[in-house]
């Protein structure tokens, strides 16, 4: 029963949470020893083993310490963060110079932190002329910030999308969202309303953008364009959400089939 | 029978740049300054001498027998003993001194985390009141280490959450920190007071509102240097709405806007904040109201020194000069993230005072800051960018004569440009800033003559770390490698603890290190050296080493086994993209069984399985640790895989000088079942033990294996059975009785 932040905001992944929890006790269990060992003098059981993870360690601990990789991102993701959008990712040190010689990994030995924020005269000239907009993702723990302003459609800011999280969107249709991943991009406008990325033309998009969002797993399924889906994925939608969403679900899906058994659907709202 | 009574407090640590300072203060020497006992520490004593025979019976206590009397005056004595170095020192005279001053050691310092493990250390210690935690090495700031390498806090704070519920202060350097820990250290340490987290990572702004929230008796809140992700939690609100005990709120590093009326609501609850440090969302007329209601404050870091964006210019400013004056005890400045040069004159009311000045964020001109730095003669620490040019730095010389500490930063952090500071600068701090202790000095261009003139004029230099960002670049006037110049650094500056070399260096330059640098005790260098005899020097000269961090340097497995006699000695060695190969690490793990050593790969190399990227090995207790990602691999011994038992004791680093190691091997038939499963706890042992001793000739460079067989018949309380230590104990008298000099191959162990 581990203790955990009751701050974290709401949309951080449950999942990621309980593998923290889980590689935890492994560490716990493992400082008391408390790999089980028989009662007879067995020369197995007494015998410490001093072998890597992955060795003589069972498959659990193989998985539990490689999904503990996916929880953070990248170092070069994080460090974007504080670029402002910059793609200076330090990693790409191999031929990629733009400068006249090539960039050392590490050289000259500055902290990034204090590189990213050495120079806020440029960076204040080019945010003024940016959009920046804030970019959280599902379970990662950081939120990133890009420059609206240098896309010039959907496709290009997707793209972007994809490569910074390393992930795949999927294709855009107006009647079911984003198919072929389980990621969908969202946004809250200027009213507060969550909106489908490519839901609106780009110049209002732009103009309206507050936040980007990517939304992961069922909620991201769910999000299609409203009530024009059919009956099961709407029931679909509604049986994933929770509280107030579950409950506006509820009302669009009246307002598009006022024939429904409505006995069946509030059985499973409330 | 130790009375049971209460642990003295730790104190908040008074100097300005944290980070430094933990930079500066090595394992042995430095310790933090104590507190003046209170009246708690040294109740008279409710027991009489032994040589009594009327002893006045109070009925509760039993007469104590002699030895317990003896280890009661030990205990009084041994709470005075605030350095490590010495308190590891008095826990090897015996069992007994062992037992109090694990007693009565309440500032635990690991300078590794992994060296040992959080059940060790809190079974050793059971009256901790402050921890210090160091977890990455250095290099992992300049992304020479992939992420999620290690260092987790997590393991840490639940042991110290059951064993240490009256912990009071935490500090950690470089340590993977989460919302989850900071929300159980916050609910398990009732009294928590201080939390330092330097260049640390992990967390966001929602395990900030935890500790802000729940650590009712929080004084020092430093965040120094860390990537805090913005949760968009306001954290500031979250403090309680009575009166804080807030003497220090350092948040420069967090990125994330801030509530200012939260802000200032909070500082106007907290009469004893002394050291304010505000991030660069705060402007400068909010820096205004916040000083306004804080003339107390000794530290202020300024936020962005320059107005929001949407403040009417038209408006009349605030007086910004008097709010300054009216802080009559500010010593200590810095912040300026993101200046407008206007506004500098603000500052001139306190230059005068100021015994720290930090404008390493402040693109800043020689002109701008000449008028400053004219009125600042008492100023000991000053950052500041290179932009300031050679000019700047002749005006600092000019006035700063009471000057220990300087850097300078480069505004542009590349090789191939022309760089406004040179050895001109240079030569101007030595001959103007005699009392010079260290100096961090980035720069295009250099030569032997500046740096041989710092070496004579600046005698007191402690640390000295010259970055010549163009890699191998020669004396610019002569175009000679800069051997002489560090050479003279080494053999003038006989206080030198640390150094980091650049430019053009050859064999020639580690030579002189070997040679004078006897008390160095970290070392940094890149692109250096032509061959293993720079490194070897440095290994076999150095005899203070500690922490060595070497990068793109063209040292192979031969000067690596050179260093085997000393690595034991020394905290880590670092070594990237030098000319290591899996075989030559290998011998090492092979001869150093105590030692893990790390190979870590990078991510474009997978398929060159005998090149080694990156070496980074460290002496350690534990062994392999278990949260390994997939990129490093642990080296090991491979005959002590099969079959052997590695012992895991609390011998202290200074044993090994003694023994190089011992490895209880094939022990499994003395152990019975009972024992097997308290891997960590004290071990008995009976019968007969077959050890395995290595030892190491430092002249001779040899390390050889010894088996010896010891039967243990009786310890001095008459039981056959006796611990670990004793045994340990045991052999490193005979050793240095030169009882052991057979070398046996007879052994009985099958």
């Amino acid at each position: 029963m581990a203790i955990t932040c009751p701050y974290r905001p709401s949309h951080a992944d449950p999942i990621a949470h309980v593998e923290i929890s889980v590689c935890e006790q492994r560490l716990l269990e493992n400082m008391e020893g408390g790999v089980a060992y028989e009662n007879d003098l067995n020369l197995k059981a007494t015998e410490l083993r001093l072998g890597l993870p992955g060795t003589d360690c069972t498959k659990e601990e193989q998985a539990v310490s490689g999904a503990r990789n996916n929880k953070r991102p990248l170092k070069e993701t994080s460090e974007e963060c504080r670029a402002k959008g910059k793609s200076d990712a330090p990693h790409d040190d191999q031929g990629t110079a733009t400068a006249p010689k090539a960039q050392i990994v590490g050289w000259p030995p500055i902290r990034s932190y204090r590189k990213n924020n050495l120079q806020p005269k440029k960076a204040e000239a080019e945010a003024a002329a940016g959009m920046y907009v804030k970019v959280s993702m599902d379970g990662a723990p950081y939120l990133r910030k890009i420059d609206l302003k240098v896309y010039n459609g959907y496709p290009e800011l997707l793209k972007a999308l994809e490569n910074m999280f390393k992930l795949t969107i999927g294709e855009y249709s107006e009647r079911e969202g984003y198919k072929g991943s389980e990621y969908a991009p969202t946004y809250e406008d200027k009213d507060g309303d969550l909106m489908l990325v490519g839901d609106v033309p780009w110049d209002m998009f732009l103009s309206s953008c507050k936040k980007l969002r990517i939304m992961k797993g069922s909620e991201a399924r769910g999000l299609g364009c409203g009530c024009e889906t059919d009956l099961d994925f709407l029931m679909q939608h509604v049986s994933t959400c929770s509280g107030i969403n579950r409950f506006i679900a509820y009302e669009k899906y009246v307002t598009f089939q006022s024939d429904l058994d409505v006995q069946e659907m509030s059985s499973m709202i409330f | 029978m130790i009375t049971n009574k209460k642990p003295r407090s730790s104190d908040t640590d008074s100097n300005y740049m944290r980070d430094d300072r933990t930079e500066m203060s090595e394992d042995d020497d430095r310790s933090p300054p104590s507190d003046s006992i209170t009246n708690d520490s040294c109740p008279t004593r409710n027991c009489t001498p032994g040589s009594g025979s009327g002893s006045s019976s109070i009925p509760e206590y039993l007469a104590p027998y002699p030895d317990q009397v003896l280890e009661n005056v030990l205990e009084n004595v041994l709470w005075f003993l605030t350095s490590r170095k010495d308190r590891n020192a008095a826990s090897l005279v015996c069992r007994s001194w062992y037992r109090v001053e694990a007693l009565t050691r309440s500032d635990l310092f690991i300078g590794n985390c992994y060296a040992v493990s959080p059940k060790r250390a809190t079974s050793r210690f059971s009256r901790i009141r402050s921890v210090t935690l160091k977890g990455k090495p250095r290099f992992a700031d300049f992304n020479l280490m992939p992420p999620n390498w290690g260092a987790h806090f997590a393991p840490w704070v639940s042991a110290m959450a059951k064993a240490y519920p009256w912990l009071e202060k935490v500090h950690l350097k470089r340590m993977s920190v989460t919302d989850d820990d900071l929300a159980l250290l916050a609910e398990s340490f009732s009294g928590f007071k201080e939390l330092v987290l330097v260049c640390c990572d992990g967390f966001g702004t929602s395990g900030l509102a935890v500790v802000a929230s729940r650590c009712r008796q929080l004084k020092v809140l430093d965040l120094i240097e860390s990537e805090v992700s913005d949760d968009e939690v306001d954290w500031i609100s979250f403090f309680p709405d009575t009166e804080t005990c807030l003497e220090s709120l350092i948040f420069d590093c967090v990125d994330c806007p801030i509530d200012f009326d939260a802000l200032e609501r909070l500082v106007a609850r907290s009469p004893s904040l002394k050291k304010l440090r505000l991030n660069r969302s705060i402007s400068i007329g909010q820096l205004y109201h916040l000083m306004v209601r804080a003339p107390q404050l000794t530290h202020l870091g300024t936020g962005s020194f320059s107005p929001s964006e949407d403040v009417a210019h038209v408006e009349q400013e605030p007086d910004y000069v008097s709010a300054f004056a009216a802080c009559k005890s500010l010593v200590c400045l810095s912040g300026f993230r993101e200046i407008i040069p206007d506004y500098l004159p603000a500052i001139y009311p306190i230059c005068s005072n100021l015994t720290s000045l930090n404008f390493s964020y402040a693109n800043i001109s020689a002109e701008q800051v000449k008028p400053i730095i004219s009125n600042c003669h008492k100023l000991q620490i000053f950052w500041v960018l290179d932009s300031i040019c050679d000019e700047g730095l002749q005006a600092v010389a000019a006035t700063c004569k009471e000057l220990r500490e300087l850097r300078v930063f480069p505004i542009e952090a590349r090789e191939d440009i022309e760089g406004p500071v040179s050895e001109v600068g240079l030569q101007a701090i030595s001959e103007g800033c005699r009392k010079l202790q260290s100096i961090l000095y980035f720069c295009q261009r250099m030569t032997n003559a500046a740096v041989i003139a710092m070496s004579k004029n600046c005698p007191d230099l402690v640390v000295f770390r010259l970055c010549i960002m163009g890699r191998h670049r020669p004396d610019d006037v002569t175009g000679e490698p800069m051997d002489e110049g560090f050479g003279a650094i080494v053999m003038n500056c006989k206080k030198l603890t640390r150094l980091a070399v650049s430019g053009l260096l050859t064999d020639r330059a580690f030579a002189y290190i070997g040679k004078y640098g006897k008390i160095v005790r970290t070392l940094s260098v890149a692109f250096a050296g032509d061959s293993d005899m720079g490194l070897k020097y440095v290994l076999e000269g150095c005899p203070r080493l500690q922490k060595l961090e070497i990068r793109d340097s063209p040292f192979g497995d031969a000067a690596l086994l050179s260093g085997l006699h000393h690595y034991y000695n020394m905290r880590f060695l670092w070594m990237s993209t030098c000319k290591l190969s899996r075989q030559g690490c290998q011998q090492i793990a092979q001869a150093l069984p105590r030692l893990v050593v790390e190979v870590i790969k990078h991510e474009d190399n997978v398929d060159m399985e005998e090149v080694v990227d990156t070496l980074y090995m460290y002496r350690s207790l534990e062994g392999p640790r278990e949260d390994v990602p997939q990129f490093v691999s642990i080296l090991e011994d491979r005959h002590m895989k099969e079959g052997a038992l590695m012992w895991k004791t609390d011998i202290s680093a200074r044993c090994w000088t003694t023994i190089r190691s011992v490895c209880i091997v094939n022990v499994r038939w003395v152990i019975n079942a009972k024992y097997a499963q308290h891997m960590h706890g004290p071990y008995t042992f009976s019968g007969n033990v077959v050890v395995q001793v290595h030892v190491g000739d430092p002249l001779a460079h040899r390390v050889g294996f010894h088996w010896m067989r010891i039967p243990i018949l009786k310890d001095m309380y008459g039981s056959d059975h006796i611990s670990i230590l004793v045994l340990l104990e045991l052999i490193s008298l005979m050793v240095k009785a030169k009882l052991i000099v057979k070398v046996g191959s007879d052994c009985a162990f099958e």
